[in-house]
């Protein structure tokens, strides 16, 4: 038998349009706390990791107080996402089919829906950023914390803080090409923010794009 | 002896160096100074010294620092690191000499090396932090200072050091102060055995020349200067009696360079970074201006609508 795809909260209200619920008030909040954090962290850090972009330090009340804040958004960011990788996990676990939708990434980018298989809650794009993601803020906040100097700069030794600079800095740059992605197919793939912003979509859009998804909150079988 | 640099008048002096004279400026695109000053150097002579502290004495006077009262844990170093406040120490070393069976006492005053090839400058993020003078100077402006610590990893002698009070970077200025007046180092000027000398790099380097031979005619066969090429040179340089070994001499660096790893996250990562980033973005708006958004059709609506009504 296949698992389900649905999590607490999902539920489909016939209509005109047909509105599907698809993240709950907690969920959405906690997406937003994460998002302002990760962009927040994102200027500025870019603020500190190349002088062109040095300005965006005037952001948070100059360099000092960028170096300050940074990390302590940091934490924030850490622990928010953590809300989400327990709320998200499940349904994130890779499957088969993610194999062949990713083999058919072609038919994703033109929009080809027809020829992908039946996605349930998340598809293999949105289960790649998700992991990625969760590695990614694993790494950031472990490096990050070695070269915290402010309370940490006596348990790592330079050579540490060195190799950790680099690997938070890495590891940063790969994080903002993720969320580009992660924004970027927010965008294209219409009808997605409302579901982080009313926690709706319309059922046409659960339809195209998550209808094993849909056809489960239908009939209650997975 | 070494001529000792006269007293100053007591009349006002203009500054010999300033802004024009700088030659890198941290994250900054400046243009070096056309007109270079004449290289400076301090030249310390570890086998002239006599661990007496008057250097350190000297800087903190000078540079209006106090140290914090410490513990005493039987060494000799006081206090037992570099700290925000000590940009000078004495470091001592109890060396046995295998070939003469000698103990020696290698006494060594650690500070800012004033590379010509600043790793703290390279490694500084805030605009004009760091700067560095055509007379070879590196200098840290503390109005431009903002904590980070980027300094820390950037130096390969492991000298600069962030207060915890104001959470700034700081380390020895080669007195730039003084010497933009025509004088010479605190350190230097209370130096009673001239174990510290200051003067233009070319005459430092000709005394050292003197000293070496006047080392090897006693027996150090290798006695030599420190002025590692790893760093294009320092404006603080050693005479040590035995040049082949720098560290002995309470882990000198042998080869100091600024570490691969900061130039891979300064150079290429800075670079590259970047360019990854627009790289994704323009991908993004490329795809979307060619392909267009992915809409919901109406089929779509129609086909949840008649899945919807088929469970009621």
């Amino acid at each position: 038998m296949r698992h389900s795809e649905v999590a607490p909260g999902d539920s489909v209200h016939p209509g005109d349009p047909v509105v599907v619920d698809r993240y709950t008030t907690g969920a959405r909040i906690n997406h937003w706390i994460t998002a302002a954090s990760l962009v927040l962290l994102a200027l500025s850090g870019l603020a500190l990791f190349h002088p062109s972009l040095f300005f965006l330090s005037g952001l948070f009340g100059g360099g000092s107080t960028t170096r300050m804040i940074h990390p302590w958004i940091g934490v924030i960011l850490f622990f928010s996402f953590l809300g989400l990788f327990l709320r998200f996990w499940k349904l994130n676990l890779w499957e088969r089919t993610d194999n062949v939708w990713m083999g058919r990434l072609r038919d994703v980018l033109t929009a080809h829906d027809e020829n992908l298989p039946e996605v349930g809650k998340y598809n293999a794009g949105q289960k790649m950023v998700f992991w990625s993601m969760s590695l990614l803020i694993l790494v950031l906040i472990t490096s990050g914390i070695v070269i915290w100097d402010q309370y940490f700069s006596e348990y790592f030794s330079i050579e540490q803080k060195r190799i950790a600079v680099l690997i938070h800095a890495i590891t940063a740059i790969v994080a903002i090409c993720v969320w580009i992605v992660h924004v970027y197919a927010a965008i294209w793939v219409r009808g997605t923010i409302s579901a982080m912003t009313r926690g709706r979509v319309t059922g046409g859009w659960a339809w195209r794009h998550h209808r094993r998804w849909l056809k489960e909150l239908v009939t209650g079988r997975p | 002896m070494f001529p000792p640099i006269p007293n100053p008048t007591t009349q006002a002096t203009p500054a010999k160096f300033g802004e024009a004279d700088l030659i890198r400026r941290s994250a900054s695109n400046i243009t070096p100074a056309a007109k270079r000053q004449t290289e400076v150097a301090k030249l310390i002579d570890v086998s002239k010294c006599i661990g007496c502290k008057a250097c350190q004495v000297a800087c903190l006077e000078w540079n209006d620092l106090r140290e914090e009262v410490g513990v005493n844990v039987g060494l000799y170093e006081n206090p037992h690191d570099l700290t925000p406040n000590t940009w000078t120490l004495m470091r001592y070393t109890e060396y046995e000499n295998p070939e003469s069976g000698n103990l020696e006492w290698l006494i060594r005053k650690d500070g800012c090396m004033h590379c010509a090839d600043p790793g703290c400058l390279k490694a500084c993020p805030a605009p004009g932090a760091i700067v560095q003078y055509s007379n070879g100077i590196v200098d840290f402006v503390k109005a431009n200072c903002i904590g980070c610590g980027y300094c820390v990893k950037g130096c390969p002698f492991n000298i600069p050091r962030i207060s915890k009070v104001d959470h700034k970077a700081y380390k020895c200025t080669l007195c730039s102060d003084r010497v933009a007046v025509g004088q010479g180092p605190a350190c230097q000027k209370a130096c009673p055995t001239q174990a510290i000398v200051f003067g233009t790099k070319d005459e430092m380097k000709k005394w050292a020349d003197k000293r070496i031979a006047d080392l090897k005619s006693r027996g150090f066969k290798n006695a030599g200067l420190y002025d590692p090429p790893g760093v294009s040179g320092t404006h603080v340089m050693y005479v040590l009696q035995h040049a082949d070994k720098p560290q002995i001499y309470a882990g000198l660096a042998n080869n100091p360079t600024i570490s691969p790893i900061v130039e891979l996250w300064k150079g290429l990562t800075k670079y590259a970074g970047l360019t990854a980033i627009g790289a994704f973005a323009a991908f993004g708006l490329l795809h979307h201006i060619v392909s267009g958004p992915n809409r919901v059709s109406d089929e779509d609506e129609k086909n949840a609508k008649r899945l919807a009504q088929g469970r009621s």
